[in-house]
């Protein structure tokens, strides 16, 4: 009964898949910061196989690090925001979240009746009215707010989420171990949990990816908002900037005097949310009007 | 080769018992089955077969965590009294206390296995050749402590039976040390545990200092409570001699422990409410209900009725030097604080999430049967612990110099 209770664990610590090579070296990778380069470029290659065999479509997966002197911060103006969720959706799929089972998104927008700003306790998650914006409330789009501090990243006990030099909090997908401990210190709802394998429409992938953005996920993994890394990096807005039809989303570069979010932050009236809680958001919330 | 005919013997004598303990381990073995086809349908699926989401991220596994840490680290309470006072009739079940506390350890580290996502990766918690974020994160102290509490727990008891079984006095500049050694880290682990949910800003309902002392007061009640039942089950069943009277005196220090439960709870009551402020919601949740939503609320008031009735049962006199009363009183803690520490502790943190959405949680079938497959795995590692334990110590299981290899003997049932 013994040996019977052995065999079955260590059946079971290999997984359900068969052991193939390529589970062999996934299941040995190691933490991506202590990569050499060469083993970043034999990751991506398996990966980018892997992908294939799975999606039947060719991934172009970037590793392309922080550039210096780039500190992103991101501006919400709350007056000019009419709750369409169209940044949630333009978000799920420029970054392959699960559709269903679980469905997964990174922008949580709730609508607020006017009056109260900070107690989110009455903020309804699931209004479906037939147009936006009703009377008598207003919208507070919140996703992960890019601590300079940020408490997930300092409860993970393997370190698979840190703070990139230009300021994007990321996770490595294939160091997590799944324990969602980043979750409950989140003050923000910034994370969110694959249950379960990601299911996503082969023909809505998204296969322009980084690696430590929007490639797509394995089951029981913790991920989040990025701002758009694949995107930011490469000198384009994130998603949910292009996509909001009302120009309330604003994104730039903290540490450039003359980028829009430092003028927002010098002629409006910003604040951040939680900003007790000492956590050092970049992501400035105003209203315009 | 001593050594080796010792260990021999001590796996003679697992297969070896009466049909009670047949029974009682197939049962556990039946159980242990049941639960590796739902966690192996839990690996293949995802935890997405759990009742747990995105708003209430942890539920029955890590509530069964930090109830079992609680019981493991109670063995101190059995401990220091014997060690420190020299109150001899409590010696006796020091050995049995900490392989007590050893098994509660081992099914706590199962329960954190069960939460995990990717157990595969779980050697990325290994220092060297992972990654463990100490002294950043309280998980990686909870890892280190977690397991040297394990280790000190089962060596100093195997090197008591050793030495016993040889028919000779462990050293006691050997053990002494380790002993007392285990007491601060049984506090430690339970306060590492509760620094684990307190650390947590984002939380208000753990973010309160008064949550350590509150873990180590109830677990000096749900620990004990836990001994007293097993040992006297092990009196009947296997001949272990223990004298009421130390039953008694344990019963005693409980009563203290679940006042100062109670105390803290009752403080903890006052700041909430009568300061009212947005960070009431989750008690809210857990003693009234909020907004509508009320699972809880039966099961904490079940859980209040049973402490109070079992702290009045352990304060009084009559009704402590009382076996009937004594072990409904413990019946009633184990149960009372597994809610309180358990469900009780863990979901109310995360309603209201921190964007204030209520999801009710309560655990599903296949979170049921893992749980029951590990208290069913710690209790049969327990099992097997006595069934060598205690010959041991009643002398009947000595090497053969001293005394005769009677196996049939060994398991009969003496009268107490």
């Amino acid at each position: 009964m013994k040996m019977m209770s052995m065999g079955a664990m260590v059946a079971l610590s290999l997984g359900s898949s068969s052991c193939t090579q390529v589970n062999v070296e996934e299941f040995l990778q190691k933490h991506f910061r202590e990569m050499t380069e060469a083993e970043k470029k034999e990751v991506i290659r398996r990966l980018e196989e892997t992908y294939l065999r799975k999606y039947g479509k060719k991934f172009r997966i970037s590793t392309q690090p922080a550039e210096s002197g780039a500190l992103w911060g991101y501006g919400l103006d709350l007056s000019r925001c009419i709750g369409c969720r169209r940044c949630v959706y333009a978000c799920v799929k420029e970054n392959n979240q699960s559709r269903v089972n679980p469905q997964l998104q990174w922008i949580r927008v709730v609508r607020l009746k006017k009056g109260s700003l900070i107690n989110l306790e009455n903020a309804e998650h699931y209004y479906h009215p037939e147009t936006v914006p009703e009377p008598g409330f207003m919208y507070l789009p919140v996703q992960c707010q890019h601590c300079e501090n940020p408490p997930c990243v300092r409860v993970c006990p393997v370190q698979a989420t840190w703070k990139e030099p230009d300021g994007i909090v990321v996770v490595d997908y294939n160091w997590c171990i799944g324990c969602r401990y980043c979750i409950a210190a989140c003050p923000y709802k910034g994370r969110v949990f694959n249950w379960s394998e990601p299911n996503i429409p082969a023909d809505e992938l998204n296969t322009d990816v980084h690696y430590l953005g929007n490639r797509p996920r394995m089951k029981n993994v913790v991920e989040k908002c990025t701002f758009c890394v694949q995107r930011v990096r490469n000198g384009r807005y994130p998603a949910c900037v292009e996509a909001c039809p009302t120009g309330t989303r604003k994104f730039g570069n903290l540490l450039d005097p003359s980028s829009e979010i430092r003028y927002l932050i010098e002629n409006k009236r910003v604040f951040r949310l939680k900003e007790d809680l000492n956590m050092e958001p970049k992501f400035y919330y105003f209203f315009s009007a | 080769m001593e050594a080796w005919i010792f260990f021999k013997r001590t796996v003679r004598m697992v297969f070896v018992g009466t049909k009670v303990y047949y029974l009682w381990c197939a049962f556990l073995l039946t159980i242990i089955g049941v639960a590796i086809t739902f966690y192996v349908k839990q690996l293949d699926a995802g935890l997405i077969v759990t009742n747990m989401t995105d708003q209430v991220s942890w539920g029955l596994y890590i509530g069964n965590f930090t109830y079992l840490v609680g019981v493991a680290a109670a063995a101190v309470l059995l401990v220091i009294p014997a060690y420190i006072y020299h109150f001899d009739p409590i010696k006796e079940i020091v050995v049995l206390g900490e392989l007590l506390a050893a098994s509660a350890i081992i099914m706590a580290l199962m329960f954190v296995f069960a939460d995990l996502g990717r157990p595969d990766r779980f050697w990325h918690l290994i220092p060297v050749i992972g990654i463990l974020s100490f002294p950043n994160s309280l998980l990686a102290w909870d890892v280190i402590v977690l397991n040297g509490y394990l280790v000190l727990n089962t060596i100093v008891p195997i090197y008591i039976l050793i030495k016993t079984y040889f028919g000779k006095e462990p050293i006691k500049k050997l053990v002494i040390p380790l002993v007392l050694f285990s007491i601060p880290l049984a506090v430690g682990i339970h306060t590492v545990t509760a620094f684990l949910y307190n650390g947590l800003a984002a939380r208000p309902f753990w973010n309160a200092s008064i949550l350590a002392p509150r873990f180590l007061a109830s677990a000096f009640c749900s620990g004990p409570a836990m001994a007293l039942i097993i040992f006297q089950i092990l009196r009947k069943t296997a001949g272990l001699k223990i004298r009421n009277e130390a039953l008694f005196k344990v019963a005693e220090l409980m009563a203290y422990a679940m006042f100062i439960n109670l105390f803290l709870l009752g403080a903890e009551l006052f700041k909430e409410y009568y300061t009212a402020t947005i960070h009431l919601a989750p008690m809210k949740y857990l003693f009234e209900g909020l907004h509508g939503h009320h699972s809880l609320v039966p099961w904490i008031w079940s859980a209040m009725a049973m402490n109070i009735t079992a702290f009045l049962i352990f304060l009084i006199p009559g009704t402590r030097k009382n076996l009937i009363t004594l072990n409904i009183g413990s019946l009633l803690i184990i149960v009372g604080v597994w809610i309180e520490k358990g469900l009780g502790l863990i979901v109310p943190g995360f309603i209201p999430d921190p964007l204030g959405e209520i999801y009710e949680y309560m655990p599903n079938i296949n979170e049921i049967a893992i749980s029951l497959g590990i208290w069913a795995f710690g209790l049969f590692i327990f099992t097997l612990f006595m069934r060598i334990a205690i010959p041991i110590q009643r002398g009947d299981f000595v090497h053969s110099k001293y005394g005769k290899v009677d196996i049939k003997r060994q398991y009969e049932r003496i009268k107490p």
